[in-house]
């Protein structure tokens, strides 16, 4: 019993190893502490990183830098939608569930980007 | 031997128009010049010049405005006041010679969709000579409740996203919409409901019936790359094509365009609000910021003529300083 336990802990240790290392490769951000590490910006109409790669459960968050307001759409319009965010306005969305999420801005939808969840 | 440039490209009106040299004048008409193609005839002037004063602008059989980009809201560099220009677009109007029957607004009337930048909007709005405004929404328009409020107040008796169409004095206008539903990757999209509508709509008209069609964003490719452009909007001028003359009026890139493509002159106006740079001229569309001295001569309005019996429309564009 305290075996299992043991070794659950292990793996859970071991798995959000893994999860911090992605994070660090894809999104060039060590997550954690530093809740700015989760931050996706929207520059010159593109959101940057164009993938960023997390642990289930993260909460991402975009800001955007432009002069132009911009929206933060999930690709079927449902899972998440921000409102306009003006300059320097953020919008924040916790992924709980492992998948590809592409995303785009619904007021100029060239502008697309994904977050993949492990 | 004569220059390349000097030749006719198309002369659809037989009207021996150089469109060559039409599109050219057209590119700098937004830093300050008019030009005016009435009846077949082309005449520029630098309005920067003061070259305005004592030019007659023909009065044809009907007259009117495009104005578009208010951006009713937006208070960032190079405008802090989009509520000055845009009263400066009003006077513009309110001072020319010939009384405009109405005013269009091809969209982002309002910067963020908020009831408050709509009512300053209409409110400038009562200080022009003519109280007749048509409009179709721009994205801007649509945010937060996918443009609910802006039909409520503007879209009275239209259909779906807020299409419709008119006659005035033997011309037929059509309001499209091409903001709305935009998918992901997408450009402006009209959609298969209204090109339905669109088809049925001008069904019934002669082809010799001058058809004006406006819409927010441009309805040929003038930039994909920046979302300059509306994905079907091939199939909307097919159903345009057999029209002796067809004119298309967008907004959306805050600077003027032309093309001409047979029977069909495509036309983008400035914005009242703040200018965006050439495609693919900076790294992104956004507000090109430029010295105050130059904001007013890269804003304006676009007025129309149109003369029965000829085909071709008239159009001004002039600017606000």
């Amino acid at each position: 019993m305290q075996r299992n336990t043991c070794v659950s802990i292990l793996r859970s240790a071991a798995l959000a190893f893994l999860g911090l290392a992605l994070v660090g490769f894809a999104g060039r951000a060590s997550a954690g502490e530093n809740p700015a590490a989760l931050q996706i910006t929207i520059d010159n109409f593109s959101f940057a990183p164009a993938t960023l790669t997390v642990p289930a459960g993260t909460e991402v968050t975009w800001v955007n830098h432009d002069d132009i307001p911009h929206t933060v759409v999930s690709e079927d319009k449902a899972t998440f939608k921000s409102r306009a965010l003006d300059t320097d306005e953020k919008f924040s969305f916790t992924f709980a569930k492992p998948g590809t999420y592409t995303y785009f801005c619904s007021i100029h939808p060239k502008m697309t980007a994904k977050v993949v969840v492990q | 031997m004569a220059s390349p440039k000097d030749e006719i490209l198309y002369d659809h009106n037989h009207d021996g128009i150089d469109r060559r040299g039409f599109l050219r004048c057209m590119a700098w008409a937004g830093t300050g010049a008019l030009c005016v193609l009435d009846g077949g005839v082309l005449t520029s002037y630098a309005l920067d010049r003061g070259g305005e004063k004592g030019v007659k602008i023909p009065k044809g059989e009907l007259a009117f405005v495009q104005i578009s980009d208010s951006h009713m809201g937006f208070d960032k560099p190079a405008n802090p006041d989009v509520v000055a220009t845009f009263q400066a677009a009003i006077d513009k109007i309110n001072a020319l010679p010939v009384a405009p029957e109405f005013i269009l607004h091809t969209g982002d009337v309002s910067h963020l969709a908020k009831a408050a930048q709509f009512d300053n909007v209409e409110q400038i709005l009562k200080s022009a000579r003519t109280q007749e405004v048509f409009y179709v929404p721009g994205e801007h328009d649509l945010v937060g409740d996918d443009g609910q409020q802006f039909r409520e107040r503007y879209g009275k008796g239209t259909q779906g996203a807020g299409w419709y169409s008119f006659e005035k004095k033997g011309v037929h206008f059509v309001g499209l919409v091409n903001v709305a539903n935009l998918k992901a990757g997408g450009l402006g999209s009209l959609g298969a409901e209204q090109l339905e509508w669109l088809e049925k709509d001008v069904k019934h008209l002669k082809s010799s019936t001058p058809v004006v069609v406006f819409a927010h964003i441009p309805l040929w490719a003038v930039y994909p790359e920046w979302g300059w452009g509306t994905d079907d909007s091939a199939q909307a001028l097919g159903y345009l094509k057999r029209f002796g003359s067809v004119m298309v009026l967008n907004g959306h890139i805050h600077q003027t365009m032309q093309k001409v493509e047979g029977n069909v002159t495509f036309h983008t106006a400035c914005s009242t609000a703040f200018p965006q740079p050439k495609p693919g001229a900076a790294p992104s569309p956004g507000p090109m910021k430029v010295p105050a001295e130059q904001l007013r001569s890269l804003l304006g309005v676009t007025e129309v003529h149109y003369k029965k019996g000829q085909h071709a429309l008239a159009i001004t564009d002039s600017s606000l300083g």
